[in-house]
């Protein structure tokens, strides 16, 4: 009994912390258009291309914010939630 | 006397190393673990631990400090030394960026800005030297956030309080929940990404080298003994990914929580109005 709800609560960790990563999509497409829009504009002003990158770089920062958010959840579903979640289940069996 | 201070300069790493070293238990294997509790100080409200990230940051301060002493002892104003060079386009180029991304109210930040990304690149770089980045903890991060909040809040606060409480509820009353909501999350989101991206960047670096080191048993288990045992993938391929997931990532890191530092309190100082009152102020002194 026991080992089967650890078992499940095991999984239910894994899948979570993988679902959670899905989120990785909306950075990634973010950014890629971010780093296109400054191509194109270095491509047509190349003299602004230490203002346009810097700018770039502090853009690519703010919107990866949302990736990193899953991230941190993905990483406490994977390290810390399972031991928590074992007590919680052998205390209440 | 310059290698004196040098000396100095690099000596807290390798105490740095030898703590880890000796008193840091070694692991096998993949294993993530947080910061290592060397001691629990008891306190009237609960203990304070004292980790491995604490006492990694107090070795880079220690660090920094003889560094700039090294860099900047006996200045000259003719045939300056290379550490004179350098001190100087440290100095110079912070200026410039300060003055570029706040104006010249905000001058007096670029001692700020400067020990932010000193210590906050140094931190991140201490993994080249096999040791515990003080920035992939969060605790570390979030007090500097919580500090860069209470900047932002009293600049935002020079105006007046009223200044203040009427900035909440631009461009219309109905969106002062949020605003307040998108107050408090400025030190969480900041802090996240700094210790977001390096912590990434070492378990990414984890999960390589211990990739690398099943293929190469994998690709070498024909051999006898000794050679099959023998992890040759490990060899400077870890290296090679460790130089953007280390030091690129954690000098951008240091740039960015310096420049949002920036953005942050000078885009909520409100210029116009504290100006009004200052000159207000003063007509009143005259007055009187």
């Amino acid at each position: 009994m026991l080992e089967l709800a650890i078992g499940i609560m095991l999984g239910g960790c894994a899948l979570g912390a993988g679902i959670a990563m899905i989120a990785g999509f909306g950075p990634g497409i973010g950014e890629g258009r971010a780093v296109a829009a400054a191509c194109e504009a270095i491509g047509r002003q190349p003299e602004a291309q230490s203002a346009v990158t810097t700018t770039m770089l502090m853009g690519c920062a703010v919107a990866e914010t949302t990736g990193l958010y899953s991230f941190v959840i993905a990483i406490l579903l994977i390290f810390l939630a399972p031991g928590r979640f074992v007590e919680i289940l052998k205390n209440a069996l | 006397m310059s290698i004196l201070l040098l000396v100095l300069a690099l000596l807290p790493i390798v105490a740095g190393v030898l703590i880890r070293v000796l008193y840091v238990p070694a692991t096998e294997g993949i294993t993530v673990t947080g910061a290592h509790i060397f001691f629990t100080i008891d306190l009237p409200l609960g203990g304070l631990p004292i980790t491995e990230s604490q006492v990694n940051s107090w070795l880079v301060i220690i660090s920094l400090f003889f560094f700039c002493l090294f860099l900047t002892y006996n200045l000259k104003t003719k045939n300056i030394s290379t550490r004179q060079v350098i001190a100087e386009w440290i100095v110079e180029s912070v200026d410039k960026l300060v003055k570029s991304n706040m104006g010249d109210f905000f001058m007096g930040f670029a001692p700020f800005i400067t020990a932010i990304l000193g210590i906050s690149a140094m931190s991140s770089l201490m993994t080249l030297f096999g040791l515990f980045p003080a920035t992939s903890d969060i605790n570390v991060v979030a007090g500097w956030a919580i500090l860069v909040f209470f900047l932002i809040t009293y600049y935002k606060l020079k105006a007046g309080p009223f200044v203040y409480l009427k900035s909440f509820t631009e461009p219309i009353a109905v969106f002062a929940p949020i605003n307040v909501a998108s107050e408090f999350a400025t030190p969480f989101s900041m802090s996240f990404r700094h210790y977001g991206n390096v912590l990434s960047g070492s378990i990414i670096s984890i999960l390589i080298a211990t990739g690398l080191g099943g293929l190469s048993k994998f690709v070498l288990q024909w051999l006898p003994e000794p050679f099959s045992s023998f992890e040759i993938f490990r060899i400077g391929i870890p290296a090679i990914f460790s130089i953007y997931f280390d030091i690129f990532s954690g000098c951008l890191q240091a740039f960015i929580f310096a420049m949002l530092t920036m953005l942050y309190v000078s885009g909520g100082f409100p210029a116009d109005e504290y100006f009004k009152r200052k000159a207000m102020k003063q007509a009143k002194k005259i007055n009187n």
